[in-house]
């Protein structure tokens, strides 16, 4: 082998970029509250559960009152109607991108909830999306339900009125 | 600044507390399990995180896979009323470290330090590689096994250990653990049925190797009036220093620790007799390496709780070696105790705590 680098080797100037690919693979555990979450998207419903000291209620829920700090224990069943409480209307293309675009992608409060969580927003041009719809979820056939939010095609909504902006102000 | 020279506030190891440890805790998330050992370590001394003036957590993103999870574990102590929070990406032990200096400053009275990980939800040899050199080291992917036994062999070669003496290290640890129920290797194994086990890589056989383990830990700090309303016998922290060597591991005599040896002078390890120590050594020969830096000699009970050979939950491990050398000195066992943590390949890093008893 030579003493030194070549003078090709050398003319090459300084590395500027190393690419060193890392993969690992993980199991994920959702826990016990999440775990009634998961088995409830199994059967078509929305578990949510309730903080013995401040009364909200979570969904999911990760088994404990992020506020209070103690054990949420009691199961409550929610509604399958909820209210937007905020939303955007996704229009620039990514890589992985499953919907067409244009698509709404929305926080939805469920009834009896105090947390919102993110749906999708079908069968409603997009410029008709606003604050405070009430919309409903639909779900996979019964026979492709599975402990997945993938149970949860999407939501649209409903013929109710619009919710009043204090009903869900503060879950903004 | 010799030991003596150093004025340091009394703070006392107030309460501890940690999980049962087992190999895969797949019923739980973070958050769950790390919920009934933050209750334990407030009840045990019958306060609440009202109590407490600040709060700090170890823990590591790489086991879990997925990023933030210590704000997700805050969870498990609820953000109301609001305290002043901080994290560091290392084992719970430097926590309790960053804690106890914000205690020093006097402002804060008592804190609560946690630590939580979980080893068994991805390969933790792999994962352990992750922190070595990103751009020389780590694209080779040296296992923390292979360079824990490239260490051992140096010990070996320098005349300093015996693999005889790694059996005897685990068989005495896995004894010792029969009498802690939280730990997770329990047996009672003489060492020469131990030297029969396989390598996994020479010259450390399973045995030399620390289990892999799901856990959590958590102690409650706490200075003046509060370390003497919360205890009949407080345990003082007299001495508390960690430092770091280099990461390249072609830089370093293997077969020593002088990092360790530079924190025990700092924290005053050799200013009285030290009745225990508890060791955070995860492999079998690392324990013979930190025991001679921090210059104890025959008379010392090492890991009576049974030391990281019996339990060894990333991240916590450390913490639980002050927890476990504290609750000794609570219990009258010992007077005057140190502990160890350790952190990075090798013994990079090295923390040692003295503690008294009143
Ligand atoms: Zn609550």
């Amino acid at each position: 082998m030579a003493d030194e680098l070549t003078t090709d080797a050398a003319d090459l100037g300084p590395v500027t970029t190393l690419a060193t690919p890392i993969r690992l693979d993980f199991d994920f555990t959702p826990g016990v509250a999440q775990s009634r979450f998961l088995r409830g998207l199994e059967q078509g419903k929305f578990m949510g559960q309730r903080c013995p000291s401040c009364n909200q209620v979570y969904v999911p829920s990760r088994g404990s009152c992020p506020t209070d700090g103690v054990p949420t224990t009691e199961d409550v069943l929610l509604a399958n109607v909820g209210t937007v409480t905020t939303y955007c209307v996704v229009n620039v293309p990514f890589a992985g991108q499953s919907i067409e675009i244009p698509y709404i992608c929305a926080q939805v409060l469920l009834d009896g909830a105090n947390v919102s969580f993110m749906g999708l927003i079908q069968e409603i041009p997009t410029d008709q999306i606003r604050m405070g719809m009430r919309v409903e979820a639909v779900w996979v056939d019964e026979s492709d339900l599975t402990p997945s939010l993938a149970s949860v095609r999407y939501f649209r909504p409903t013929d109710e009125p619009d919710a009043d902006y204090d009903t869900y102000k503060e879950y903004l | 600044m010799s030991a003596a020279a150093r004025t340091v506030r009394p703070v006392s190891i107030a309460s501890f507390a940690q999980s049962q440890n087992v190999r895969k805790d797949d019923e739980r998330n973070e958050v769950e399990g790390l919920m009934p050992v933050i209750a334990e370590v407030f009840g045990n001394i019958g306060i609440t995180k009202a109590d407490v003036g600040f709060i700090c957590s170890g823990s590591t993103d790489y086991l879990i896979g997925g990023p933030f999870s210590f704000v997700m574990a805050l969870d498990a102590v609820g953000v109301w009323p609001p305290k002043s929070e901080s994290h560091v990406e290392m084992d719970g032990a430097w926590a309790l470290y960053e804690a106890w200096v914000l205690l020093q400053e006097g402002e804060i009275d008592a804190a609560l330090v946690y630590s939580f990980g979980r080893s068994s939800l991805g390969d933790l040899n792999e994962i352990l590689t992750l922190q070595m050199d990103p751009y020389y080291e780590a694209p080779l992917w040296p296992d923390i096994v292979s360079l824990s036994a490239l260490q051992a062999r140096a010990l070996i070669d320098a005349g300093k250990a015996t693999e005889a003496d790694f059996a005897a290290i685990a068989s005495r640890s896995r004894r010792d653990a029969l009498a802690n129920p939280k730990a997770q290797v329990r047996n009672d194994t003489a060492p020469e049925v131990l030297l029969a086990d396989d390598y996994v890589v020479a010259p450390l056989r399973r045995h030399a190797l620390p289990p892999i383990t799901d856990g959590a830990a958590a102690i409650v700090l706490a200075a003046g009036d509060k370390a003497l309303e919360w205890s009949d016998r407080p345990v003082w922290i007299t001495g508390f220093d960690h430092r770091m060597e280099t990461h390249s591991l072609g830089a370093r005599d293997l077969t020593s620790s002088p990092s360790t040896a530079k924190a025990a002078e700092v924290a005053g390890v050799a200013a009285g007799k030290i009745d225990i120590a508890e060791i955070h050594a995860p492999f079998a020969h690392q324990e013979i390496i930190v025991a001679e830096a921090l210059g104890l000699d025959d008379s010392v009970v090492i890991n009576p709780s049974g030391g990281p050979l019996a339990a060894n939950p990333m991240m916590s491990a450390g913490l639980i070696r002050i927890g476990e050398a504290a609750e000794r000195i609570r219990s009258g066992q010992a007077d005057r105790a140190v502990a160890h943590a350790t952190s990075g390949p090798c013994l990079q890093q090295n923390l040692v705590c003295v503690l008294e008893g009143a």
